[in-house]
């Protein structure tokens, strides 16, 4: 039996250093006694450990390390041979070791592992400072019983929260300070070191026994995340017999309660008229937005009203509104909006002066997963929309309508409109208005290869710039 | 008005009247912390519970109204225009006083901050953004912040709400638009929609380009009342599904209604079980994290309640036995997922170790799977489902005896 002294037993540096080179040396698991404590001291001096048998060690997993770093501050006595077990199975051909969670000695370090986690996380939660003044200086200082050696690892975390902070966490087997630029670990400390109370902890609980619902009493639950073992540092658990005790009888006394007649007056919030003459455009937007007329509001956000000036000379009429545009209740503010805008400036029109709506004015889509799928609207949608459409050319009265698209053109010119033959020309509907019809620019995003949407897109400017002749 | 209150007293209140707000989560976003500052506060990606209350309910934010006085009447809520309860009014520096005290002493996360609706919408979100730019600028506070964001508020009030909050939240209350017309009255569907596609568009932006100016990193979230009025858990879960799809929302929450003092006479005498609050729970981390969808955890046709004694993956495997059993030792994810009583974790690790050799019935047990709920629904290299059990005899033998409900 080889005895093999740490100093620090939870120092993953001393420990890694030992076990490579009794692995370098051959020895055994089963023949090495690991010991914890001062070198020379209580135990007599470490055994030599035998010269190297081989040069290298197989490249261990850099998930082994974070795991044995984890388990080396736990406090069981045999996490040190467990390791060097595990490094040993590891360098002796089981080198996907880590993968079997069920193996056993696998299981148990995962098992130390989420032990001293959970500490180290209970610690970040549990821990309680309580402000003392030095003098001019004012300092933060907490006593904690973590369970397991935790400390070192830990105290990185208060130096990037509290860095403002002066401030020393003090527990019995270690403890940390920060001074604002240094942290130094130390002995431990003792209850007494710390202070007893700070005047803070009544506000503190007030707060805790307002924010706490006697209607849903779960003490269970409670001891489960906040064990007992925790309660006598924390300031606010000692409400807690007393807020169990009374939250039945303080539950039953709101259920039993008559309701009240409510006493004060205060005055509804008057919601800002809406400066919307009868027969305006605004008007139109504002009954337009709760329109039912067909089921496409139920999933969707908004209606996506027109947007432009009432007096615009040209109505440009795309199809319907997408994923952007539904959120945020605009037209045109997608990427098929963005390449719209792109061919106005290349046709030298300014968006402002155009008055541009969809056919449709509600996004139609299929949920999938968090993705949103444009779909067509169907004949009887379009057909429910249609009045809304109608009522903003009747009340702008254009001297032109640009129609961008096959739904938006038939809607227009009729169903036997056909874009591609009648697109790029100004014609005369059947109700007797100038309007002109080109492709929709989400089409152009559609096309598969960049010569085409290069050629597409130049017709799509050029037929833009037929509107010239109107804005004239 | 008689002596002016003080913190403690105006503490007592805004807490009280806080609490009906589910979400105290301060996960999310980027990490970040005080090295370089020289401040305080840090979020490391997870959130930290500093405390339990007595109701189970972590304590991670300072949760508190600025103030309980409000114009609206909404017929849940304790800080209704017609409610007798005692009223009060922080001041910002009241607020930022108090995070920064309990957070030097380590009680809390950060700050979730919301409101009673005073004067106008705008009046108020700009107080909200006040305390949350003054805890960033002046006190270089890099804890989390949380702000309810008030739907009508003018959107450069919610730009500036964005660029100091980690979290902006608008609550959705109702699953339906009828129970929200009916008990909220003075809110409105459609504008808490196009608030929340708002948040959506500027979280986005802020999130695709590197130097736009910080926008919510941890995103939005909402909360609704669970058990208020007539809709089912088919009709919430429908709900939540189209603000996670559409919001891309990091959380919805579930708040069984539960009793408040001085309470109104249109809402229900009794409170909903805590249980159906739970199954909703486990149903939306079904479709968060096990690909289901709403159909299949409350399918249409029948009442659209979940089961209130077994959870709704079990309840959904028993009504589709025809998918089962599922072979561990080479099935899809997405199949083991649906297994009863296994989680992603232990999915995860299954499917790690099959790789090297093969799964036997004791890694289930040592995997410390619930291996009664688990058994009937694989099988392994040395296990088969006994097939002399049927549905209802299953049924029978998996459901959860009904929690004695404390005052249910």
């Amino acid at each position: 039996m080889l005895a093999v002294t740490l100093d620090d037993p939870s120092d993953l540096d001393a420990w890694r250093a030992k076990a490579r080179s009794l692995l370098l040396a051959d020895v055994d698991p089963a023949d090495v006694e690991w010991r914890a404590g001062a070198g020379g001291g209580l135990f007599g001096s470490d055994d030599a450990v035998p010269p190297p048998r081989r040069t290298t060690v197989p490249g261990v997993p850099r998930a082994f390390l974070g795991l044995a770093g984890t388990v080396l501050a736990h406090r069981d006595p045999r996490r040190h041979a467990t390791l060097y077990r595990m490094l040993w199975r590891i360098a002796h051909g089981e080198r996907e070791l880590l993968r079997i969670a069920t193996d056993g000695d696998v299981a148990w370090a995962h098992a130390c592992a989420r032990q001293v986690s959970r500490d180290m996380h209970k610690m970040k939660a549990f821990v309680r400072f309580r402000e003392v003044r030095l003098g001019e200086d004012t300092v933060y200082v907490a006593w904690f019983e973590p369970e397991h050696d935790i400390v070192p690892a830990v105290a990185p975390f208060f130096v990037r929260r509290f860095t403002g902070m002066h401030w020393s966490l003090l527990t019995p087997s270690r403890s940390a300070h920060w001074d604002g630029a240094t942290l130094a670990i130390g002995p431990g400390a003792d209850r007494a070191d710390a202070p007893t109370e700070d005047a803070l902890e009544d506000l503190w609980r007030t707060y805790y026994a307002s924010i706490f619902n006697p209607a849903r009493l779960k003490v269970d639950a409670m001891r489960r995340e906040m064990p007992v073992k925790y309660w006598k540092n924390l300031p606010e658990a000692r409400l807690i017999p007393e807020l169990v005790r009374d939250a039945l009888p303080r539950m039953q006394a709101m259920v039993e309660k008559q309701p009240t007649v409510p006493k004060k007056k205060v005055t509804p919030l008057q919601k800002a008229a809406v400066d919307a003459p009868e027969g305006s455009i605004a008007a139109l937007r504002r009954r337009a937005r709760d329109c039912r007329a067909c089921d496409l509001w139920k999933p969707a956000t908004q209606t996506v009203f027109g947007a432009g000036p009432s007096d615009a000379r040209i109505v440009v009429i795309g199809e319907q509104p997408g994923d952007q545009e539904d959120l945020a209740g605009k037209p045109f503010v997608g990427p098929a909006g963005k390449l719209f805008d792109r061919a106005l400036e290349e046709a030298g029109i300014d968006r402002s002066a155009l008055y541009v709506t969809n056919a449709v004015k509600h996004f139609k889509f299929e949920p999938r997963g968090k993705v949103r799928l444009h779909k067509r609207a169907n004949a009887e949608e379009q057909a429910a929309c249609r009045p809304w459409l109608a009522a903003e050319i009747e009340r702008i009265r254009p001297s032109g309508i640009v129609c961008m698209g096959a739904m938006a053109a038939q809607g227009v010119f009729g169903s036997s409109f056909r874009l591609m033959a009648q697109r790029g020309q100004w014609l005369e509907t059947p109700d007797g208005r100038r309007a002109m019809a080109t492709v929709h620019p989400s089409y152009l995003l559609r096309l598969p290869d960049h010569d085409a949407r290069e050629a597409g897109f130049a017709d799509f400017v050029h037929d833009l710039k037929l509107m010239h002749a109107v804005l004239r | 008005m008689a002596v002016p209150m003080n913190v403690t007293e105006k503490l007592a209140i805004l807490a009280d009247a806080a609490k009906y707000d589910a979400s105290c989560s301060s996960s999310g976003g980027k990490g970040r912390n005080s090295l370089k500052s020289g401040g305080i506060g840090s979020t490391e990606g997870m959130g930290i519970c500093h405390a339990y209350a007595p109701d189970g309910r972590c304590i991670s934010l300072l949760k508190i109204l600025l103030t309980n006085f409000c114009v609206y009447d909404c017929v849940y809520c304790v800080n209704r225009r017609s409610s007798n309860v005692p009223r009060a009014r922080f001041t910002v520096e009241e607020v930022v006083d108090l995070t920064l005290a309990f957070y030097r002493r380590n009680y809390i996360e950060g700050l979730f901050l919301s409101s009673g609706i005073i004067q106008s919408p705008d009046y108020t979100m700009e107080q909200l953004v006040r305390v949350a730019r003054t805890l960033r600028t002046e006190h270089r506070f890099a804890g989390y912040i949380h702000l309810k964001t008030i739907p009508d508020a003018a959107p450069e009030l919610i730009d500036a709400a964005g660029r100091w909050a980690d979290r902006l939240s608008i609550n959705v209350e109702m699953p339906t638009e009828g129970g929200l017309k009916s008990l909220a009255p003075e809110k409105d569907l459609g504008d808490i929609r196009s608030a929340m596609g708002r948040l959506r568009l500027s979280i986005d932006e802020a999130k695709a380009e590197k130097k736009a100016p910080r926008f919510a990193p941890a995103g939005q979230s909402t909360q609704m009342i669970v058990g208020a009025d007539a809709a089912s858990d088919r009709d919430v879960l429908t709900a939540s599904t189209n603000l996670y799809t559409n919001y891309h929302l990091r959380r919805v929450y579930y708040s069984a209604f539960s009793p408040i003092p001085d309470a109104s006479k249109i809402l229900p005498l009794k409170p909903p079980p805590l249980v159906r609050e739970h199954r909703l729970y486990q149903a939306d981390w079904l479709m968060r994290f096990y690909g289901f969808d709403a159909d299949e955890i409350a399918p249409p046709g029948d009442d659209g309640m979940l089961s209130l004694d077994m959870d709704p993956k079990l309840a959904w495997a028993l009504r589709h036995r025809e998918r089962f059993p599922v072979d561990v030792n080479r099935a899809s994810r997405e199949m083991l997922l649906r297994v009863p009583g296994l989680g992603v974790k232990t999915v995860d690790k299954l499917i790690a170790m099959r790789a090297h050799r093969r799964v036997r019935y004791d890694d289930l047990v040592r995997l410390r799977v619930p291996v009664k709920k688990v058994a009937p629904f694989v099988e392994t290299v040395d296990h088969r489902p006994r097939g002399d059990r049927d549905t209802p005899l299953l049924r029978r033998d998996l459901r959860e005896p009904a929690q004695p409900d404390l005052f249910g």
